[in-house]
């Protein structure tokens, strides 16, 4: 009983790391393309952990209910996994077609003009 | 899956005309595919159902089974010996992806956390050609590297040919390397 509660905290507390690493990378970011690296990655991973930990949790009381639910957890991180790359890669390709050029280290003295809020460094 | 892959395709209605016809000849042929599908349907089925009276059962497997008769050449258009070995090796680069995710993304919060994060980034696009030839392998490498922090696919070709944005160095340098040999390995196409 204590390594379910030991293994569900670890889960949710990995999965919700990794949400807030997403949160704050898509402020701390520079551009476009690069905040979407910790939207659409750092978010599956954390969404996979934190869904594993309440599948786990759900088990507690074995049952084949308890079972079928967790199961339906499951499928819901499968699905996330299967759509967040392609969600990510449409919005870039979006991106690319619109012609936003990307943020790079020599011509971030450009960009920063327009995201004046980024003036730390 | 096989239902958003059924509901997205179904408009389509060559496809499902041509696996009646298709049905007569190559019956053999066939029979595997439906009951790959049959068994896919009726799996969800139960695990979204959760609910085991007898009139409700019978109703999946009425649903199942005409869903599986209609499109059963959709999800597996062709299905030879060759498709088990595949789906065993998939099956084992799925591990080795996960773990993969994972390293990966302790690398990427390493970045979002770190104090001088714009000195430690170096967002830049990169072009490389693989000899990845089924489409199945290209769409499968395309999406293990989105899934791979620190790179995301922007467009592919069915020529194999890749465009990759990577927030920095070392992982634009692990790029096509391991991962393109395993998929390569998974679909038979190491040259």
């Amino acid at each position: 009983m204590n390594i379910i509660d030991i293994i569900v905290a670890f889960l949710l507390v990995s999965g919700f790391i990794f949400f807030l690493g997403g949160a704050i990378g898509i402020i701390r970011m520079p551009d476009f393309y690069s905040r979407l690296h910790p939207a659409g990655k750092l978010d599956t991973l954390g969404i996979g952990a934190m869904v594993a930990g309440l599948a786990v949790y759900n088990l507690h009381h074995f049952s084949l209910t308890a079972l079928l639910v967790s199961g339906k957890m499951l499928l819901i991180v499968f699905f996330v996994f299967m759509s967040s790359p392609t969600a990510t890669h449409s919005i870039v390709d979006a991106g690319m077609r619109a012609g936003l050029r990307p943020w790079t280290r020599k011509e971030g003295a450009n960009m920063e003009q327009s995201e004046p809020r980024k003036e730390e460094n | 899956m096989t239902d958003a892959n059924t509901g997205a395709r179904s408009p389509e209605n060559p496809l499902k005309t041509k696996g009646k016809v298709s049905l007569g000849q190559e019956e053999k042929q066939s029979f595997a595919p439906f009951m790959i599908t049959f068994v896919l349907m009726f799996a969800t089925w139960l695990i979204l159902s959760g609910n085991f009276a007898p009139l409700l059962i019978s109703l999946g497997l009425i649903s199942s089974l005409i869903v599986a008769w209609f499109f059963h050449d959709l999800l597996f258009p062709s299905l030879t010996g060759k498709h088990l070995g595949i789906f065993i090796k998939f099956s084992a680069y799925i591990p080795w992806l996960i773990i993969e995710i994972i390293k990966a993304n302790f690398h990427l919060l390493y970045l979002v956390f770190h104090p001088r994060m714009k000195e430690l980034i170096d967002p830049h696009i990169i072009d490389f050609k693989t000899n990845l030839e089924s489409d199945l392998a290209v769409t499968t490498l395309a999406n293990s590297i989105t899934l791979t922090p620190g790179t995301i696919t922007v467009t592919t070709g069915s020529d194999g040919s890749y465009r990759v944005h990577a927030i920095d160095k070392p992982s634009a340098e692990a790029l096509p390397g391991t991962m393109l040999d395993k998929v390569a390995d998974i679909y038979g196409e190491n040259k």
